[in-house]
């Protein structure tokens, strides 16, 4: 049974909006969170790779920007508790990358500078469900949010976002990352609330 | 401006994470039900609420949980707090400053009381951890406010297991009475475990001291701070800008910001 916290009503402004996960609170900012320092990467020197079984692809910043950069409004869900509603982002979609990648692997461990690392099956990259991102709000990534590209993944808990992102390796098996190894959800549905082991 | 080490191309893309976590969780993370056993106004703006959580599996200095309230409707709200207490036993200490206009920390500042049910789910985080034994490095611990809650609980153990590594402490506060935890870390640097405190108070240090007052600058981190070459095991704990600032001044300082662990408080 659950308990009640005597006294307690709450606030619940907005919590009546279908499109707010549960456990999650509505915010008008944007927290930080990351695991250790921000790395200042100049987008001369930021490229994208994805190795699979047959060898390494790599796109340059202005290559990457050529495959079509799209405008995409989502829902942002952090694993600590705080959703973000309808924000705009511009990036370009993983399938344009994949799409001159063949490759029979089904799992992908996303790669960042600075070592980050976080798992995500390639079926849940793909079909309009995440971008290479360079834009939120209307301004270019800072480096505290993951500028200058960061992966977005609205679909899942905004971990798997990673910052800073550089790279792909294609795998057989799903192993975890970084938070993945410290005891967070290898999948990570903020509607299944798959936040912890 | 430091860059920790990008790698402008896919080199090593294949490689494990330069950083991984420390080591693994023991205690698997779980609701439990608890109660406030005791509440203490901390500072001004903060209090210390314990927990007794018969359930509770103990944690490492460190880790955080999740503590969630339900209203007699059904209404819940769940927040994540750093614990203030570790080690094996079923009372946790959380220390929560009220964030103005916040739904969940003006109610446990203000309102809850002894004997009050809540729940907490936990013990969480794996990374921002360190425990007496596994590690002969020196450790410096950089607070800011309320950031020092996390790492109390690493004073704490190395105080209480003798361990000869050197620890400091710089912790950033605004007056001495915004300053958490002053009798735990006095009783820390009275124990035989290396530990020197700095204090740096940006609007009114303690009477008669002649500390000058004033933010954190780069110059006070560098004097205050283990120098690069020491090897430290570097924690940063607080709000967003000052995680953000700090660890600009130790890369710039030469620290190796790729080997710094952070948490950030955001207001949300």
């Amino acid at each position: 049974m659950a308990t009640f916290t005597r006294g307690f009503g709450g606030r619940r402004d907005d919590r009546d909006d279908p499109r707010i996960p549960p456990g999650q609170t509505l915010v008008r900012d944007w927290p930080v969170l990351s695991a250790g320092a921000t790395p200042e990467i100049d987008p001369a020197d930021w490229s994208f790779s994805i190795r699979t079984e047959s060898g390494l692809h790599t796109w340059t910043w202005d290559e990457v920007h050529a495959l079509g950069v799209e405008d995409v409004t989502v829902d942002i869900h952090c694993v600590t508790h705080w959703t973000k509603l309808d924000m705009p982002w511009r990036g370009v979609p993983l399938d344009r990358l994949f799409d001159d990648v063949e490759t029979s692997l089904d799992f992908c461990t996303v790669h960042s500078f600075g070592g980050y690392t976080t798992n995500v099956p390639l079926a849940e990259l793909l079909d309009g469900q995440s971008w290479i991102a360079f834009e939120a709000d209307g301004e270019p990534l800072t480096p505290e949010h993951g500028g200058p590209a960061r992966l977005l993944v609205p679909h899942l808990y905004f971990w798997k976002s990673a910052k800073w992102v550089r790279g792909i390796v294609m795998q057989a098996d799903d192993e975890p990352g970084f938070w993945e190894n410290a005891g967070y959800n290898m999948h990570g549905d903020p509607w299944k609330e798959e936040r912890y082991w | 401006m430091s860059v920790p080490s990008p790698e402008p191309q896919a080199v090593g893309l294949e490689a494990r994470p330069a950083a991984a976590p420390p080591a693994p969780v023991r205690r698997r993370p779980a609701w439990h039900p608890a109660t406030v056993a005791s509440v203490a106004q901390e500072t001004p703006n903060a209090r210390r609420i314990v927990l007794d959580v018969p359930t509770w599996p103990g944690n490492d200095p460190g880790q955080h949980l999740d503590l969630r309230l339900t209203a007699e409707d059904g209404y819940q709200a769940s927040r994540s707090y750093s614990i203030a207490s570790a080690g094996e036993g079923t009372r946790v200490v959380l220390a929560v400053d009220r964030v103005d206009g916040g739904e969940v920390s003006p109610f446990l500042v203000d309102a809850v009381e002894v004997g009050d049910a809540v729940e907490v789910h936990g013990p969480l985080g794996g990374w921002f951890v360190w425990l007496p034994g596994r590690s002969e490095r020196p450790v410096q611990l950089i607070a800011g406010g309320s950031g020092i809650v996390p790492l109390l609980p690493m004073v704490t153990a190395h105080a209480g297991a003798d361990d000869p590594a050197p620890f400091r402490l710089l912790y950033a506060v605004r007056s001495p009475e915004d300053a958490f935890f002053r009798e735990e870390l006095d009783a820390a640097r009275g124990a035989r475990a290396p530990l020197t405190v700095t204090h740096v108070y940006s609007r009114r240090a303690p009477e008669g001291s002649d500390v000058p007052v004033g933010r954190l600058t780069r110059d006070a981190l560098e004097r205050a701070v283990l120098p690069p070459d020491a090897g430290a095991l570097v924690y940063v704990c607080g709000s967003t800008p000052f995680v953000e600032q700090v660890l600009r001044w130790l890369g710039e300082l030469g620290h190796d910001v790729s080997d710094v662990r952070a948490e950030r408080f955001g207001g949300a």
